[in-house]
């Protein structure tokens, strides 16, 4: 009930419906009409454009399939994205979401192939492992800077490059390489490891799977924690300030590594959800930049994880339609790389919104 | 009240020496565990290639011996640092820290032969585009703006050298490409001058920008018209004379333009910064820009133009990974270079030829795991690969909390009407 009195107080205001949620509308549209530009200036016909938009819309929202395709894409943006959501609340950018999901993953891989365990009870593990070794991660960066304030952005930046070495030697282990390969590649995960897919019954090959559950609950969880927690008024509180915070008898090192740590340990769940939900396995590119469009997630939703859940959708959407693009006008999926950063510039820039579209903002 | 203060800052003194003298007298241990136990042989390292005028004698060193005198060394000066507390304890650190790389490299190249001249040089040229990203950063960090869209400018500037140089040949290629990171520059200042754009989020989404507009480009354009992506690369310039002198000769006298140009860049901004009324007025924007507007500068424009040469030097830098060294652009190929150099500038303490020798450790450690992939150790080589970051996350944990940046770092500037 109390969220509901909130939101109604959030949209009482006419500026606040604006910020959140007419900006962010503009902000995709103008984003998505930037890229089709920059096709047709790359040398496309306008034919290929518009067959490339029309894929975008289909592939992302026309049909149960890629609704499916929508949501499964959706559901490691979410987890990571409260994440980074957390880390905002408390001042932090945490840029090290990819390095977290790559150790996730790992994780969850080596306790998926290993151990022949019960259904539910192996997937349970094989998902808190993952937010486990995604969470350790985390917790270097946030502890390097509240022990030598040394800036989070370089050291998460620094701990994805080792990441990805780090995945590159892992999967040339020969106890995890997969037998009679000789390209990395892990082993695959055990059946029991695998998150079910909720649509099973409708079609088997609809991939959305309980990972998107579990994401509608965390963005619950990370609701309840960031407004309504003790723990989650001392993160705003040192996002805020973290001079006056120490003043409220908060102590900012240990409030930092708490949220650095929940960061780390959502990136962490987006990996474990990755390998258990979709791939089964790793490989060196399998955390696909979900960490780096995790950041304009994060944004786009202005840090609330309400917010997250639909910028999640959205996100997940431009790459459901992104893929579908790729295959019917064999436009590089980079072309989403472009709008997702246009979204970013666009939403950070409220101004230069309301400057281009005077008329919208009277 | 102010001798018990007193006190407990004398107390914290004498217990961070003894934690470092005993980590230091552990760390000489270690150093001998690992490299020195076992080990025999010497290790060679060449100086000069018999081709040259003057060809100095090989460096030969026994392993076991030497490895064993450097840990001992270590283990002294930590046992120093305990017994005396001195004031100043950077200097033995920094020693240890240069025995231990010595070692390190004794024991890679034991019952080897190394050519350390060839590391220096590569040394000087991997630091190239490291210092000049941390250039671009003291330009724009001096005037207040935080840079963290380097990476992303030094990727566009590869890509346009790349492109252009392609077309128009490597001089024009060239131009183009500082243009081109000059005008990532001006879209980074308009966002955080003009719009007031968070700087750090701004230039997060200049890197995501670039990176997927070049691997865009890279895709739709380069990989069906591969004569777009081989551009004519610099060569070598060996300056008359200098050249000859025997290591430092091919050290710092035999690169192409890039390395010479980049030290012409540091002595430029040293002198620009310290030495004339326009370096005063851009610190003076960087440390109280209300201050600085009440004495009839502009902060805005100050801002701007800064940035601006910032993402010049930051697309000249970007060309290096092209036109100075391949020819040819791939997607990513700055690998975190960019963000490298910022931390350079951190180590550097936003000084230019501070930031060019905290570059150089850092083009040492690029070096280092790429000669080092030739040794064949058993370190396997993603360790090594991951050796500049592992510097960059020491550097930047362990320097951070003595460096001060600019005053009013990270603060849009509102102008009062």
């Amino acid at each position: 009930m109390k969220f509901f009195i909130y939101l109604s107080n959030y949209f009482s205001n006419r500026e606040t419906i604006q910020e959140i949620f007419l900006i962010p509308v503009i902000a995709t549209l103008l984003a998505i009409f930037l890229g089709l530009l920059l096709l047709i200036v790359s040398g496309s016909s306008t034919q290929i454009a518009l067959t490339a938009l029309v894929a975008l819309f289909t592939g992302s929202f026309g049909s149960l399939s890629a609704i499916s395709e929508t949501f499964t894409a959706a559901t490691p943006l979410i987890f990571a994205a409260l994440g980074i959501a957390v880390g905002f609340r408390a001042g932090l950018f945490n840029i090290g979401a990819e390095g977290q999901i790559i150790l996730g993953g790992m994780a969850a891989v080596v306790i998926g192939f290993s151990f022949q365990l019960p259904f539910a009870i192996h997937l349970i593990i094989i998902l808190l492992s993952g937010a486990l070794f995604g969470a350790f991660y985390a917790f270097i960066a946030g502890w390097l800077k509240a022990t030598t304030g040394a800036h989070e952005v370089i050291t998460t930046i620094m701990l994805n490059l080792i990441a990805y070495r780090l995945l590159d030697f892992f999967l040339r282990m020969p106890a995890i390489q997969k037998e009679g390969r000789n390209d990395p590649i892990s082993k695959s995960i055990f059946e029991t490891a695998e998150l079910p897919r909720i649509l099973y019954l409708l079609d088997p090959n609809l991939r959305v799977h309980m990972g998107f559950l579990i994401a509608i609950v965390a963005v619950f969880f990370v609701y309840w924690l960031i407004f309504h927690t003790t723990i989650g008024y001392e993160f705003r509180a040192v996002g805020k300030s973290v001079e006056a915070s120490k003043y409220g008898g908060i102590n900012p090192a240990i409030t930092i590594v708490l949220a650095m740590s929940i960061a780390g340990l959502l990136a962490g769940l987006a990996g474990a959800c990755q390998i258990a939900g979709v791939l089964g396995r790793a490989t060196p590119g399998f955390s696909a930049g979900i960490g780096f469009d995790a950041i304009a997630v994060a944004l786009l939703g202005r840090a609330h994880p309400i917010g997250v859940l639909f910028a999640g959708i959205l996100f997940g959407a431009l790459i459901a339609g992104g893929r579908a693009m790729q295959v019917s006008a064999n436009v590089s999926l980079d072309l989403i790389t472009v709008i997702q950063a246009l979204i970013i510039i666009f939403i950070a820039a409220p101004i230069l919104i309301r400057k281009l579209f005077p008329w919208i903002f009277k | 009240m102010n001798t018990l203060n007193k006190n407990e800052i004398e107390n914290t003194k004498s217990k961070r020496s003894k934690i470092i003298g005993l980590s230091l007298i552990f760390f000489g241990f270690v150093i001998y565990l690992f490299f020195g136990l076992g080990i025999e042989g010497q290790a060679t390292f060449r100086l000069s290639r018999p081709t040259d005028p003057f060809a100095l004698p090989n460096l030969i060193l026994p392993a076991h011996s030497f490895i064993g005198l450097s840990a001992l060394l270590i283990a002294f000066f930590g046992g120093r640092i305990i017994m005396k507390a001195p004031k100043n304890f950077t200097i033995f650190v920094a020693l240890s820290f240069f025995l231990a790389i010595a070692a390190f490299l004794v024991w890679a190249t034991a019952g080897k032969s190394f050519s350390l001249t060839g590391m220096l040089q590569a040394t000087v040229v991997r630091a190239v585009p490291i210092a000049l990203a941390a250039m671009a950063g003291i330009m724009c960090e001096r005037v207040a703006v935080i840079n963290i869209g380097i990476e992303g400018m030094l990727l566009a500037g590869a890509f346009a050298g790349a492109l252009f140089g392609s077309i128009f040949g490597n001089l024009i290629g060239l131009v183009l490409a500082i243009l081109v990171g000059g005008g990532f520059g001006f879209i980074l200042a308009a966002l955080v001058v003009t719009f007031r754009v968070d700087q750090i989020i701004a230039g997060v989404a200049i890197n995501i920008f670039v990176l997927g507009i070049t691997s865009f480009l890279t895709s739709h354009l380069l990989k069906s018209n591969p004569e777009l992506n081989d551009a004519p690369i610099f060569k070598s310039i060996d300056i008359p004379f200098f050249s000859e002198i025997p290591v430092l000769g091919s050290v710092f006298f035999k690169h192409n333009i890039f390395v010479y140009f980049s030290i012409f860049i540091v002595i430029v901004s040293t002198y620009y910064l310290f030495k004339t009324a326009y370096g005063l007025r851009a610190r003076a924007v960087g440390e109280h820009p209300k201050a600085a507007e009440t004495l009839g500068i502009s902060v805005i424009r100050t801002r701007f133009n800064h940035v601006i040469i910032g993402g010049m030097i930051a697309g000249f830098g970007g060309a290096w990974f092209t036109l100075g060294s391949v020819g040819r652009f791939d997607e990513g190929m700055t690998g975190g270079r960019g963000f490298i150099g910022l931390a350079a500038m951190i180590f550097g303490r936003w000084h230019p030829i501070g930031a060019l020798f905290a570059a150089l450790v850092f083009g040492f450690a690029d070096s280092l795991q790429q000669k080092l992939a030739i040794l064949r150790t058993p370190i396997p080589s993603e360790f090594l690969a991951m050796a500049p970051y592992l510097v960059t996350i020491i550097v930047v944990a362990g320097i951070v909390g003595n460096a001060k940046p600019p005053q009013a770092i990270g603060k849009a500037y509102v102008k009062e009407n």
